[in-house]
């Protein structure tokens, strides 16, 4: 016990800094399970708790946050026609997309834990831990290049209104990491939408951008490749001629399966080789950290099939009606491109946000499923729909329970 | 009627799919796709409409097979086997007689320290009655014995000034050496000094056949026998006047090392029987037996050979033995109606009181858990005292007692007595320390549902569980949980947040008067946020009791 009476004697006091007590009670409770037991009610207790759960859904991301960083790089040269396969350049790659998540994953955890560490003291309880996913789930849906002030704006936003105005972990209507999303893409849309934010490191993305590197580049990185004797970065590459920073879904938009084929391949898509958020493209990865949750039961399996249903009918049905080439693609093509898969393995499967009942989360997944493809098939001005539709399918929740609640209220009060 | 008027839906619904799927591929611009969409649509119609006739044949057939008379539940008529048939595990052959009924949900918690199959007779000095073991008892009852009294088995030791008609006896002939007072001069316990051997009171019982329910019910509550009996929905003693809708028993535990039930009925197999028939002149129902129908259970089950009882089989995890899940599965309670429940040992004790006339406390008690060395089964009397039980145990050294099972029992502390309706008394090792990164990492397995431990890689395993709360309390996040761990059709999430905002309309229409604490026991046990379950249902329960 020596190292728990070494602790507790930096303990702060509760009264005279709460802020700085509620910050040594979050990294206590981190370090040490307490030694609280039970009283009053069951004796022994299941070995999970919020910490474990949270801890593993932030493990299933792990895949999709190292291919993710790497994908910043490859995408980053690849679009100046430089170390076109995959694993060519990788410690280049490697560099470049550390140097761009660090600060965004950096700034995401200091902006969020330091309002949720905040709000605890003023109210007198435990840090909750229901920061550790959202914050853990926003770096992957931003872009790479997004800029640090207007992260950390949005993180604000969707911490303080969205989840402590509603009373902090486990009573937020609407998915935390998708509000942070939402917030950049209704103030700072330039930011968020278009051909020319997924790839970071130009100027500008079509003819006459060129690439530009900071100190971490030139002075601290290019010094350790210099000294072992690999590439360096070097400053003014001009983008491709032809090149668009295009995603998939994009081309999609424009014509239609055929024209992003012409681009990309499906095992690219698959395999995740393409421009987009940092954390949605690798789908084999995704697919991956969802066969994890499943298996550890972390998340609903109900609530992804559901989305997958809801996908395959509104993609038949859109398919059957056929007048824009965007609307012939197939399910299957669906879900490699854009953030389909992403979104209903990570964002929808929120316990909290999604409907409590059983059959509530199938009606759930189908309606995300519907909405989600319709946004993004036939929606003029902004070809994703995903957030969208777990936003608004967030809010209608409540009332999927409430119908089924009310028909087992109906039942019973019949049967008396 | 039913059948047909369903079977005619789904082939409107498949002549409404065939129409808009034509429309559809008239639609549709390339040819052989036109084609592959009009094959497949014919070939689902196709099954469509031989299924719809398949289903139409054999609800003729099983109403054909009720006009001769061939139960329905039991042996399937239709023409095809069933689905669920086909995937859920068989009734043993045993269960013939009587409802079986398997549940899904549930869970068995394996713990170290099963008792070992064989019975020694205790050696108890002290005995102590509590009245707060009876819920609704007023703080200060009416004592009508003194310190130094000597008193018989069945001597009438309080009673509750509310209603004193219904009488608390004690367990055993001795002198009383106790009477402990606790706050504001309420009664904490009554303790009695047993006799070498037991000397008991001789009742005047009316004769069965031949009295009316009132006479009965009156000897009852004179003789300390209606004390036996819990009135659901609020658990409490119920009063002389309320006549219950029908009296659950259920035969079988299936909490984390509850007691073998053929154990502690052996030898009493005679006055459970007539415990039975004089329950079944007290409801205006019936008596139903709680079976256990697991596969694992032996098939020569004593109580499957009672007779003036409904019988009911059933199998799942825990709690499938609970008696509240028979109740709901057999008779659910509804709003202000009221079911009587009883231990198997208090049967037996009532039937004893009509053969013999005398008031036989006997009870056998499972001694369990991983911090005693001989978990065993020992016989004694109610209100034992629990140091005497423990006398030839030895016993770890961070360990806490409790009075019933891990999931539903009272603390309690070595020198305290076993309460009023137990049959096990479990000690288990207080997990009162830190454990560095014991979230992230456990060490020592523990118990769980969760598929984040490799728990189910070994499903035998049995496993040293200790206090330790795991986690601190949060406010709900995992939903579905609490359903899967209920087998009735209850949304509990639901219900305990109706309980937080004091919905009252609420949570009767939820079912919160189908529950007692007990059933949701599992749910708190598996609860992610450390929410204390037991206790908001008991609140619950205690607005709705004030409302009625």
């Amino acid at each position: 016990m020596g190292l728990v009476d070494t602790f507790k004697k930096i303990e702060p006091d509760k009264k005279k800094s709460p802020f700085l007590h509620t910050a040594y009670d979050a990294f206590f409770t981190f370090l040490f399970t307490p030694d609280t037991v039970t009283k009053g009610g069951v004796h022994i207790r299941d070995g999970m708790d919020l910490k474990r759960l949270m801890v593993h859904v932030v493990l299933a991301m792990q895949l999709c946050y190292v291919f993710g960083t790497y994908n910043i790089g490859h995408q980053h040269f690849v679009a100046s026609g430089q170390y076109m396969e995959i694993l060519d350049g990788f410690h280049l790659k490697l560099a470049f997309g550390l140097i761009q998540l660090l600060p965004i994953f950096i700034v995401t955890h200091v902006v969020g834990l330091g309002i949720e560490f905040y709000f605890a003291a003023k109210k007198g309880h435990a840090v909750e831990e229901g920061f550790l996913v959202s914050g853990a789930l926003i770096p992957l849906i931003m872009p790479p290049d997004i800029p640090l002030w207007i992260l950390g704006l949005s993180v604000a936003f969707a911490v303080i209104i969205g989840k402590e105005a509603f009373g902090g972990t486990g009573m937020n209507i609407w998915n935390i990491a998708l509000l942070a999303r939402v917030f950049v893409f209704f103030a700072y849309p330039t930011t968020i939408a278009g051909d020319e934010v997924w790839v970071a490191g130009y100027s500008k993305l079509s003819e006459g951008g060129v690439s530009h590197y900071n100190w971490f580049h030139t002075g601290m990185f290019n010094s350790l490749f210099d000294w072992l004797g690999l590439d360096a970065f070097r400053a003014g590459a001009a983008v491709a001629d032809g090149y668009s920073g295009a995603t998939p879904l994009s081309l999609a938009y424009q014509g239609g399966w055929e024209k992003v084929t012409t681009v990309y391949s499906p095992t690219q898509m698959m395999w995740g080789a393409i421009p987009g958020s940092i954390g949605e493209t690798n789908k084999v990865f995704i697919a991956l950290g969802a066969l994890f949750l499943i298996v550890t039961k972390v998340a609903s399996w109900r609530i992804m099939a559901g989305t997958i249903i809801g996908l395959i009918g509104t993609s038949y049905l859109l398919n059957a009606i056929g007048s824009t080439p965007f609307m012939t693609v197939s399910w299957v093509e669906h879900m490699l491109i854009g953030s389909f898969l992403f979104a209903i393995v990570f964002m929808a499967t929120d316990p909290v946000t999604a409907s409590g009942t059983n059959k509530g989360k199938w009606i759930y997944g189908i309606l995300i499923g519907f909405i989600g493809l319709v946004i993004r098939v036939l929606n003029p001005a902004y070809p994703e729909g995903w957030m969208l539709a777990i936003l608004f399918v967030n809010t209608f929740s409540p009332t999927i329970d409430h119908f089924i609640l009310e028909a087992n209220i109906k039942k019973r009060l019949s049967r008396a | 009627m039913n059948q047909e008027f369903y079977i005619s839906n789904r082939l409107k619904l498949a002549s409404l799919l065939i129409l808009s799927s034509t429309m559809l591929n008239a639609q549709s611009t390339s040819n052989s796709d036109g084609d592959l969409m009009l094959y497949s649509v014919i070939t689902v119609s196709v099954i469509l409409v031989l299924w719809a006739l398949s289903s139409v044949a054999s609800s003729l057939m099983k109403n054909e097979a009720a006009k001769y008379g061939i139960d329905p539940e039991t042996t399937n008529m239709g023409i095809t086997p069933g689905i669920s048939d086909l995937f859920t595990a068989k009734r043993p052959s045993f269960t013939k007689e009587g409802s079986y009924k398997s549940f899904a949900k549930g869970y068995n918690i394996k713990l170290k320290g099963d008792a070992k199959l064989e019975v020694t007779q205790a050696s108890v000095d002290r005995y102590g009655v509590r009245p707060a073991d009876f819920r609704g008892m007023s703080p200060i009852p009416k004592v009508e014995v003194e310190v130094g009294q000597d008193v018989q088995a069945g001597d009438i030791l309080f009673y509750d000034k509310k209603r004193p008609e219904t009488k608390y006896v004690s367990p055993v002939s001795g002198e009383i050496i106790e009477i402990n007072r606790g706050e504001k001069r309420s009664i904490a316990n009554i303790i009695i000094l047993a006799d070498k051997k037991n000397s008991f009171k001789n009742f005047d019982v009316p004769s069965l056949d031949q009295c009316d329910r009132a006479t009965l019910i009156a000897f009852m509550a004179e003789s300390g026998l209606l004390a036996c009996i819990n009135e659901r929905p609020f658990d409490v003693v119920p009063s002389i006047d309320s006549v219950p809708d029908n009296v659950f028993i259920s035969t079988f535990d299936t909490a984390p090392l509850a007691p073998d039930s053929k154990m502690l009925i052996a030898g009493r197999e005679i006055a459970f029987q007539k415990g039975i028939d004089v329950l079944a002149k007290l409801t205006k129902g019936k008596v139903h037996l709680g079976l256990d129908g697991r596969a694992s259970s032996s098939s020569d089950n004593v109580f499957a050979l009672m007779s003036n009882v409904e019988k009911h089989w059933f199998a799942g995890a825990h709690p499938a033995g609970n008696v509240g899940i028979h109740i709901h599965h057999t008779a659910p309670i509804k709003v202000n109606s009221k079911v009587w429940t009883l231990e198997v040992q208090d049967v037996a004790t009532i039937g004893d009181m009509f053969l013999s006339h005398e008031y036989h406390a006997d009870r056998v008690v499972a001694l369990v858990g991983n911090e005693i060395s001989n978990p065993s089964y020992i016989k004694t009397y109610k209100g034992a005292s629990i140091s005497d039980l423990l006398k030839n145990q030895k016993i770890g050294e961070n360990a806490r007692f409790i009075d019933g099972d891990v999931l539903s029992g009272k603390q309690c502390d070595i020198g305290g007595f076993i309460s009023d309706k137990t049959d096990q008394v479990t000690v288990i090792s207080e997990g009162n320390d830190f454990e560095m990164f014991g979230w992230l990492v456990p060490i020592n397995p523990r118990p769980s549902i969760s598929g984040t431990f490799p728990n189910f890689l070994y499903p035998n395993f049995k496993f040293e569980a200790n206090t330790n709360m795991h986690g601190e309390n949060r406010a709900f996040v995992e939903t579905g949980q609490y359903e899967s761990m209920l087998p009735m059709d209850i949304y509990p999430q639901h219900l305990m947040k109706a309980i937080m905002a004091q919905d009252i309309e609420r949570m009767e229409g939820l079912g919160l008067t189908e529950l007692s604490e007990e059933d949701v026991a599992l749910c708190e046990f598996v609860c992610t946020s450390k929410t204390p379950v037991q206790s908001i249902v008991r609140k619950g329960l205690d607005m709705l009791e004030e409302q009625s």
